[in-house]
């Protein structure tokens, strides 16, 4: 993973949808430092010729003010083109235009304390079948064995791989409580909720090892509920793919990931782990420039 | 009740000093339980500031461990025990119990019972010229239903599991499924609400029905009007976290399931419950009163500041009427802007365009209030007193604070930006050099009024400027940090790789929060140094105009020697071919 | 007790029309209503998403006794009456009058609360407590809290009845206010059982 591209501002950008955001973000704090310079301005020199010194009184006539008018005028006028010039339809073409479901990868990922388990169709691109009755320690996602839609699913703790310049839908879900599926540099946020299926899509643009970080206080792992994510070019992807799909049956853990679940009440078995000095966690896997 | 002892309060209040009374009270009835207002404020204030230097204690020991991941800390991590701190470092969930616990009790343990309970309580009674609250034993059953609830929250600590441990939102599931000490979190909620419920009545009450003879609602120091709205968002925000609260407490000691959709299922185990309920509820009803409370937060403190700045300024204040109307507005919208803390949970597309319209909405009654505050420096003569450093630094932190709510309220930047550091930097500004310099400004201020004595300006003004300064250096690289999408509630952010990035400034910031700690000793030590050695005062130090200056300092039992009248606005300073450059409302001529 | 003169405790402030305590008590129910309201609301977001109300099949009515209920309608809606009368009775300056009336309010609250706790009593038999699921638990929270609120009524009511009379000799109109208050609060408690009764016994 290349370091040096993460500083004190926003690190790149690698999605098709962030662009828009980033700018809003931009403009947004262009408008800000400029009122509050102005403002700024305005206060010191208030403080500054108007403080108290012998000769000076202060005037009682309130003046007349006419300038905030305007500028408390402007403000909204500029609220208001952020509102629905800017926010509001970047907001919208990101909810209601999501990808063609035929071109779309899909994927789903389930999280939990503290987790990442992700689920691929496989060739036949389709889920095998799930249910929580099902879920044990070797089955984290409880994929039904008998389904045969499942056969060739593709299971992975941790590992989040997608083809560049290829939409993917992923479905979030979570197992026990609220996380946050958090991909800073594809600009991708959503909440998963317990008992609720929840689409995200993005779509990458460079390849790359990123992280994907979970973004809602979920327990006492919460910090370490990282995921790897790799965003493959079309030939690594498909090599992944060949590699991982399954002949033996319970596909998953290539490389067992070393953030394995926990439990939620402060057990003693993560300690030792949880208190050593905090060296970079992301397993030596490959490493895409 | 309504036996007239008014000859009592007449012939009591010439003792100055502790307002030794004709009639002899226990001293357990004069300062325990008390029914007078200004003991009961001095009492809630008090606590306050003693939680608010707690929950700053517990935010130090974090930055500790964000400055420095994995090393132990020194001295204290021996001391907190092997549970908490093995080997002296910080375990994660202390560190979560600690986070959940800095902003409970900052929120609900410090700033409203200091802003509204201690200056609420001892200010406003004084400046409507009323002898004391409508109701003075509901006042006490207030504050003696608010202390439990503290001494609840604190004890948490000492619960199996130790304290809270989902953060100050409490949100379910994960709530649901920790120790113990989210059901005292629970309770103590219950107490601390039931208390600031009985206690809005009694401003409503009060400002309504018993202001002096010629004090109109357009007469009002603003300060009142401000916590006339405060109160009416507590009255009506609270009730719903009061439910709330009791429906989590069902699902965790009734096992419930509220909150608890079907299947869940928590380390490898199906959790043993009937389901179908809803985790999403529970943040509809938290952010229904949280919202509302940020803005409980800071009504009040606008309140002191527009005191202090029309005071210092000596001139009356720009757009009082403005000002009013700014503040009910506010007080209106915040409560239809609360799913703006939940744009990333899925919601649909029309009520988040509601919601981030509505945001935006709430922004410009605050664009005005700070408006009128600026014009208002505009033509004065301005006194840099210690309340004014104070409020003076208010202005551009508010606006900082403010300002930086936009991105947040605007759904497409919000999905960068929620839940990183931007989010903490945004609401400390507001909150921290907000609320809490305006609060400084109030207890420089009224403390002459309230001891008789003025607190050292020079060490005042040593507070003022270290914390000013410290403060930026604690708030400001939040909002890199944020930018860089660094998560907030992360126990070790060097677990990431952009947070590796921003880790140096995790040491400014803790730096700067242990010389802000520091810088507060100056103001303990002013405090309780200025009770024997300020300089003493008459009734009115500041030469200001608003009635609480026409009781005697400090006012004895029934507030006034004279029921007072009130001739003119609140803030008639520098009036021409008045004598003085200050024409108080209870003076009949300039 | 070192009272300072507070105006208004007795004579109705002219800005509102009312004394303090009456102002107090309207306040206090509009906090009451947002109280119950955000029950409410809870409710119906859990119901409207639940496949199926009660969740285990079947009909409300089949889970609680509509006769016992609407008994117990009748007999809330009754105390309303007695209430109203015996503050007409201090009105008319009787107090004799209103101690009979206080007293049959007070009878039949307790008569409510006796009803309650055989159908509570019925459904712990069957195994029903409020982790049964969620219709069981709504409807635990909300007719405990509405008890919790009767139990509250009671204690005033029988002060007012007792210690509280005392005030009649010296303050008369005082304390005819303060009947009138806690009337206003029985109204309300009497109002929220008549939502409670349709949305957990009927539909
Ligand atoms: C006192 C408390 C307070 C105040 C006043 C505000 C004010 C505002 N807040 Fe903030 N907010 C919080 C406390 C507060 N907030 C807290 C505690 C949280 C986090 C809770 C949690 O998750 O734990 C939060 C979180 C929060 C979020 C959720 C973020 C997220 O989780 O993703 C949002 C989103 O819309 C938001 C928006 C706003 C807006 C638009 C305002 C507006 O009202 C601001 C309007 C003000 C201005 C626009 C300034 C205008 C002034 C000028 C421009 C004048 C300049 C003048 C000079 C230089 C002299 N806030
Ligand atoms: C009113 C609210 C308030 C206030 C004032 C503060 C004040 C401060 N807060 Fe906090 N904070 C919150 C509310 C508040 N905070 C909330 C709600 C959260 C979110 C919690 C969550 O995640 O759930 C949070 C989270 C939070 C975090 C993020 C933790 C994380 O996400 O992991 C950090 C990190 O640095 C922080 C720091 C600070 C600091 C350095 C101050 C300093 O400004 C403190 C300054 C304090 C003082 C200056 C004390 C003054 C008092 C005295 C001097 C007393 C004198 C006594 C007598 C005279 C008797 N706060
Ligand atoms: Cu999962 Cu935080
Ligand atoms: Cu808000």
């Amino acid at each position: 993973m290349d370091e040096t591209v993460y500083g004190w501002w926003l690190p790149p950008d690698v999605s098709t949808h962030g662009a828009k955001i980033d700018q809003l973000i931009l403009i947004l704090h262009w408008f800000m430092a400029l009122l509050f310079v102005g403002w700024g301005i305005f206060f010191i020199y208030c403080l500054i010729k108007y403080r108290q010194r012998p000769g000076h009184s202060a005037v009682y006539a309130p003046i007349h003010a006419i300038a905030t008018k305007y500028i408390e005028g402007a403000v909204v006028v500029v609220e208001v083109f952020l509102l629905f010039g800017l926010s509001t339809p970047v907001w919208l073409a990101y909810k209601n235009s999501p990808p063609d479901d035929a071109k779309a990868l899909h994927i789903k990922l389930v999280a939990e304390q503290f987790a990442w388990n992700l689920q691929y169709p496989g060739k036949d691109k389709k889920f095998g079948r799930t249910d929580e009755g099902l879920i044990s320690g070797d089955n984290p996602l409880g994929v039904d064995p008998e389904d045969k839609d499942g056969k060739d699913d593709i299971i992975t703790v941790n590992q989040l791989h997608v083809p560049v310049h290829t939409p993917v839908i992923v479905e979030v879900s979570s197992k026990d409580v609220i996380h946050s599926f958090n991909i800073p540099v594809l600009r991708v946020k959503q909440d998963t909720i317990p008992g609720q299926r929840i689409p995200v899509w993005f779509e990458a643009t460079k390849a790359g090892h990123y992280e994907l970080a979970c973004a809602q206080l979920c327990g006492l792992g919460h910090y370490r509920m990282r995921a790897d994510v790799f965003i493959d070019t079309p030939e690594d992807y498909a090599k992944w793919e060949s590699e991982n799909a399954p002949p033996p049956q319970e596909a998953p853990a290539a490389a067992a990931p070393e953030n394995a679940p926990a439990g939620n009440s402060p057990g003693p078995d993560t300690r030792p782990q949880d208190h050593g000095p905090s060296e970079p966690k992301s397993p030596p896997l490959e490493q895409h420039k | 009740m309504s036996v007239d002892t008014h000859a009592h309060a007449t012939d009591s209040a010439h003792g100055h000093g502790h307002g030794d009374h004709g009639h002899e009270l226990p001293f357990w009835r004069k300062y325990i339980f008390s029914v007078d207002h200004k003991v009961i404020g001095i009492q809630y204030a008090v606590t306050a500031l003693v939680f608010l230097f707690f929950g700053f204690c517990l935010m130090m020991m974090m930055r500790w461990q964000l400055a420095y991941p994995g090393q132990p800390l020194p001295v204290l991590g021996k001391l907190l025990g092997e549970n908490n701190m093995p080997g002296g470092v910080m375990a994660p969930e202390f560190y979560n119990q600690l986070g959940a616990m800095h902003g409970t009790i900052m929120v609900f343990l410090g700033v409203v019972p200091l802003a509204v309970g201690g200056f609420g309580n001892f200010v406003m009674p004084l400046q409507i010229g009323a002898p004391d609250m409508a109701f003075p034993r509901l006042n006490l059953a207030s504050y003696w239903i608010f202390l439990p609830g503290c001494i609840l929250m604190i004890a948490s600590f000492l619960a199996p599991g130790g304290a809270a441990q989902s953060g100050w939102t409490s949100y379910p599931p994960l709530s649901v499924i920790a120790p113990a000490g989210q059901t005292f979190w629970l309770l103590s909620m219950v107490l601390i609400i039931t208390s600031s419920l009985l206690g809005s009545i009694n401003f409503i009450v009060t400002i309504v029905h018993m202001r002096a003879k010629g004090l109109t609602f357009w007469r009002l120091p603003f300060f009142v009007h401000a916590q006339l709205v405060t109160s009416f968002l507590l009255l009506l925000a609270f009730p719903p976290l009061e439910a709330a609260s009791v429906l989590q407490l069902m699902d965790r000691v009734a096992h419930t399931s509220f909150f608890l959709p079907s299947g869940l299922v928590v380390s490898g185990e199906q959790l043993k419950v009937a389901g179908g309920g809803s985790p999403l509820l529970w943040q509809h009803l938290f952010w229904f009163l949280a919202h509302p409370e940020v803005y409980v937060l800071i009504l009040p403190a606008m309140g002191i500041i527009a005191e202090v700045i029309a005071n210092n300024t000596r001139k009356p204040l720009w757009g009082y009427r403005l000002l009013v109307y700014s503040v009910i507005f506010l007080g209106f919208m915040s409560f239809v802007v609360w799913a703006h803390h939940m744009f990333m949970t899925g919601m649909g597309t029309t009520m988040s365009t509601f919601f981030q319209t509505t945001t935006m909405i709430i922004s410009i009654p605050s664009v005005i209030i700070l408006t009128c505050f600026l014009m208002s420096l505009y033509g004065g003569n301005i006194r840099f007193t210690t309340p004014m450093l104070f409020a003076t630094a208010f202005l551009p932190m508010f606006a900082i604070g403010g300002l930086t709510g936009l991105p947040l309220g605007l759904t497409a930047s919000d999905i960068y930006l929620h839940d990183t550091f931007y989010v903490i930097g945004h609401f400390h500004y507001v909150v921290a050099p907000g609320t809490l310099f305006a609060l400084f400004a109030g207890i420089y201020y009224w403390y002459p009024k309230a001891t008789g004595r003025q607190m050292s300006p020079l060490l005042g003004k040593l507070h003022f400027w270290f914390s000013f300064v410290f403060i930026n250096f604690v708030f400001m690289p939040m909002f890199f940090q944020g930018m860089a999408g660094l998560s907030r509630r992360l126990y070790d952010p060097t677990v990431y790789a952009h947070g590796r990035g921003v880790q140096a400034l995790n040491v400014v910031i803790s730096w700067g929060a242990w010389g802000l700690g520091l810088s507060q000793l100056i103001f303990i030590v002013n405090f309780f140094m200025s009770l024997k050695t300020g300089e003493k005062v008459a009734e009115n130090p500041w030469h200001s105009t608003t009635l609480e200056w026409a009781a005697p300092s400090p006012p004895g039992h029934g507030n006034f020697l004279t029921e007072p009248v009130v001739y003119r606005e609140p803030y008639e300073y520098s009036v021409p071919g008045h004598a003085n450059d200050y024409s108080p409302q209870f003076v009949a001529e300039g | 007790m070192s009272d300072t003169a507070i105006p208004y405790m007795v004579k109705p402030n002219p800005v509102t029309g009312i004394p303090n305590g009456k102002f107090a008590i309207w306040l206090f129910l509009a906090s009451e209503v947002m109280l119950f309201g955000a029950l409410f609301s809870s409710y119906v977001l859990i119901r409207t998403g639940a496949p199926h109300w009660p969740p285990e099949g079947g009909l409300t009515s089949d889970l609680v006794s509509v006769p016992l209920g609407t008994l117990n309608t009748l007999v809330l809606i009754t105390s309303s009456i007695t209430i109203v009368l015996s503050w007409a009775s201090c009105k008319l300056r009787n107090l004799k009058m209103f101690k009979v009336w206080m007293a049959i309010t007070i009878l039949l609250a307790c008569a409510f609360l006796v009803v309650k706790y055989f159908e509570w009593m019925h459904k712990f038999e069957l195994g029903h407590f409020p982790s049964h699921d969620n219709y069981f638990a709504i409807y635990f929270v909300l007719t405990g809290l509405h008890g919790l609120h009767i139990v509250g009524g009671i204690v005033v009511n029988l002060y007012l009845l007792t210690i509280g009379a005392r005030m009649w000799n010296k303050d008369p109109e005082h304390f005819t206010n303060r009947v009138e208050n806690a009337g206003l609060y029985w109204h309300f408690v009497d109002l929220v059982w008549i939502f409670l009764f349709p949305s957990l016994y009927l539909l």
